[in-house]
């Protein structure tokens, strides 16, 4: 064992930039971050996405160094920093709540990490130059903090942090503090930022679309545990539970029994409908499974889905149920039905809307068939 | 009908906090000795004091026992706020959290009179200290202290504890997160304590008596021992010149305050309407 990580720890492995190695931290008996093992490589930037006590700001805060772990070990570069003091640790934190300090000017917040690693004065007016021209606040220099929009206060705290050229940088809900429509200009604005300076970046969201839009990763906490680790469409198209599986986006869910079960496909009996997959699963006949299906998988339509139309499911009968519109949603690019099987169960389902005027409407109180194609349903057992 | 009824109470408060003041302030201006018969104008007694050794000895004295105290205040009272705020978890904690509140509740009387009787141990056994200007110094910094933390503490509870995260995250040492950041941040309350517990230490009699030696007394000791003799217009012409000094000093100050605050609140309408223009644009 010892072998092992005095092996993958080595200087220039830049799968393992950072390596967690069963990393926990106990506050009073209470696993906070339970036995976490991460590698992450150089220049990704990484998602810890899940609900607040998930332990994500715990596991950041430790990379931090602001709190100590309770056992494991984390490595940056090939260096062990899980003892070093937050000081003298090559990360740096952009806060939440910017924590921009009120008494200094933009360019002085920018300079005061610099300031303490007592870079001569001409380099670190050139480095706080530069970062200012990054985030392009240059003309805003001599304002304080509070003379700023909140998303100029999240550039200044950017520079902040990026100007010490930390080998790693955290970000503790990057975008929470700010209003809906400069969140979605601001992320993509942030990726490139972070991209063009090529920093390794770990972030902490509870947002789902926030982590899905700038990680490259994500690793979905719940209870101090990872429950997945991948990168984004792995993790919405094949969620590993139903956590996961929830979590992320809209889900419909449906509880089953394995009928038939063949290397290449698998059919499986639920009260709405019977599934045909079109993969294999590792279970046997008769295995308790839960379906998903995301919402905008199915299809509706007012007659009984033809052969043709789904060629993939093969026989007829399979993957589609009658119910009724229960409930319309408009989202403007989008809308959600409310369908109502005839079991009783009510489904999501959403269509987008390219067109301006729709040539079918859909109506409360109709009657539809809704369907969706075998490689579209994810079995997941547990 | 209300608002009228409302206004009377108000008034009438007025008139109780008010007027009293007003009748010191009037005859300070009178030329008779007498303190509540009318003899004419003049600002003989203010010339009085002016030559009075007595009196300006007692004011010197006040100032320079007002000045230690608030400034040995608002040091330890920074040191014990910082510990109570920061270190959840000490030896002695409650004990010392309970010492630090004390002096605000126990009866002064009963801090002056066992300051005393430590103070006249101490003499007995080494010698010293004598009663005088450090004994007062020492005792009023004794609640003095407590006020300070009180105010301090206040401060720095509500103050977002990621900024000194961030110093350190930065690169700063502890003590450097300290006096670059937590110091600038906590300024204002330290100065608040520190002109409360001067005022405090300049107007205190029980504690002061207590402690003062031949030859010490304070401004309000001095007042005390007058008023006991028997009233007379040097003493209304002393309390005018403090509440003069007071006003004019109240005043400003909150002057400055507001335009402070009304300036910060124009600053951040004006960042706030370009941002939305931004992000129009």
């Amino acid at each position: 064992m010892a072998d092992s990580v005095a092996n993958s720890t080595g200087r220039g492995d830049s799968s393992q930039f950072l390596k967690i190695d069963r990393l926990s931290k106990h506050f009073d008996e209470v696993a906070a971050v339970d036995n976490v093992s991460l590698d992450i490589k150089k220049g990704e930037i990484f998602a810890l996405l899940g609900s607040s006590g998930c332990g994500k700001s715990t596991l950041l805060r430790m990379l931090a160094g602001f709190e100590m772990p309770s056992s494991g070990n984390m490595y940056l570069d090939g260096e062990d920093i899980a003892k070093m003091p937050p000081y003298e640790r090559p990360i740096n934190m952009m806060f939440q709540s910017y924590a921009l300090f009120p008494h200094l000017t933009v360019w002085e917040n920018v300079a005061f990490g610099l300031k303490r690693d007592r870079m001569p004065k001409d380099q670190i007016a050139e480095r706080v130059e530069a970062m200012l021209g990054i985030v392009k606040l240059k003309p805003f220099a001599k304002r304080k903090p509070h003379q700023l929009s909140g998303g100029q206060q999240q550039r200044v705290a950017l520079a902040r942090c990026l100007a010490k050229r930390p080998k790693l940088l955290l970000l503790d809900e990057p975008l929470g503090a700010l209003d809906r429509k400069l969140r979605e200009e601001t992320q993509f604005e942030l990726v490139n930022i972070i991209k063009s300076v090529g920093v390794t970046c770990a972030m902490v969201t509870h947002d789902q679309e926030e982590a899905m839009i700038m990680a490259d990763r994500i690793a979905v906490m719940q209870e101090g545990r990872f429950l997945q680790v991948g990168h984004p469409r792995e993790i919405y198209e094949t969620p590993s539970c139903l956590f996961v599986a929830g979590f992320i986006g809209d889900v419909n869910l449906f509880n089953g029994t394995v009928e038939v079960d063949e290397p290449d496909h698998v059919i499986i009996g639920s009260p709405e409908c019977r599934h045909f997959v079109n993969h294999g699963i590792t279970g046997t006949i008769d295995m308790q499974v839960n379906i998903a299906l995301r919402p905008e998988k199915i299809c509706l339509q007012e007659i009984e889905p033809t052969i043709e139309q789904r060629e993939s499911a093969a026989e007829h009968g399979y993957n589609s149920a009658r119910g009724t519109i229960d409930g319309i949603a408009y989202f403007g690019k989008f809308t959600q039905f409310h369908v109502r099987l005839e079991s009783g169960k009510i489904i999501k389902a959403s269509r987008e809307n390219t067109a301006r005027h729709e040539e079918t409407q859909l109506e409360r109180g109709q009657q539809i068939y809704a369907w969706w194609d075998g490689s579209d349903v994810v079995v997941l057992t547990n | 009908m209300d608002s009228r009824l409302g206004k009377t109470w108000l008034i009438a408060g007025y008139v109780f906090l008010y007027v009293p003041i007003l009748t010191l302030i009037i005859f300070s201006f009178n030329a008779s000795k007498m303190v509540t018969l009318w003899g004419g104008f003049s600002f003989k007694w203010y010339g009085v004091i002016a030559h009075d050794s007595e009196v300006v000895n007692g004011f010197f004295l006040s100032m320079k026992i007002a000045l230690m105290t608030a400034t040995a205040s608002v040091v330890l009272g920074t040191l014990a706020a910082f510990a109570m705020v920061r270190y959840k978890s000490f030896f002695g904690r409650t004990v010392f959290f309970s010492h630090i509140n004390a002096p605000l509740v126990v009866p002064e009387v009963i801090t002056g009179l066992s300051l005393l009787l430590f103070f006249v141990m101490c003499e007995r056994l080494f010698g010293m200290p004598e009663r005088g200007m450090f004994t007062i110094w020492a005792g009023h910094t004794s609640f003095g202290l407590s006020y300070a933390a009180v105010i301090i503490q206040s401060r720095l509870l509500e103050l977002d504890k990621s900024l000194e995260e961030a110093a350190m995250d930065l690169g700063c040492r502890p003590f450097q997160v300290f006096y670059l950041v937590t110091l600038p941040m906590i300024a204002q309350s330290l100065m608040a304590a520190w002109l409360l517990t001067f005022t405090i230490s300049l107007d205190d009699v029980v504690t002061t008596a207590f402690l003062s030696g031949p030859g010490s007394s304070t401004l309000p000791l001095v007042i005390l021992s007058r008023a006991r003799l028997g009233l007379d217009p040097t003493v209304n012409a002393i309390a005018t010149i403090t509440v003069a000094v007071v006003a004019v000093g109240v005043v400003a100050g909150s002057l400055w305050m507001s335009r402070q605050e009304r300036r910060r609140a124009a600053e951040q309408s004006a960042a706030y309407r370009e941002g939305m223009q931004a992000m129009g644009a």
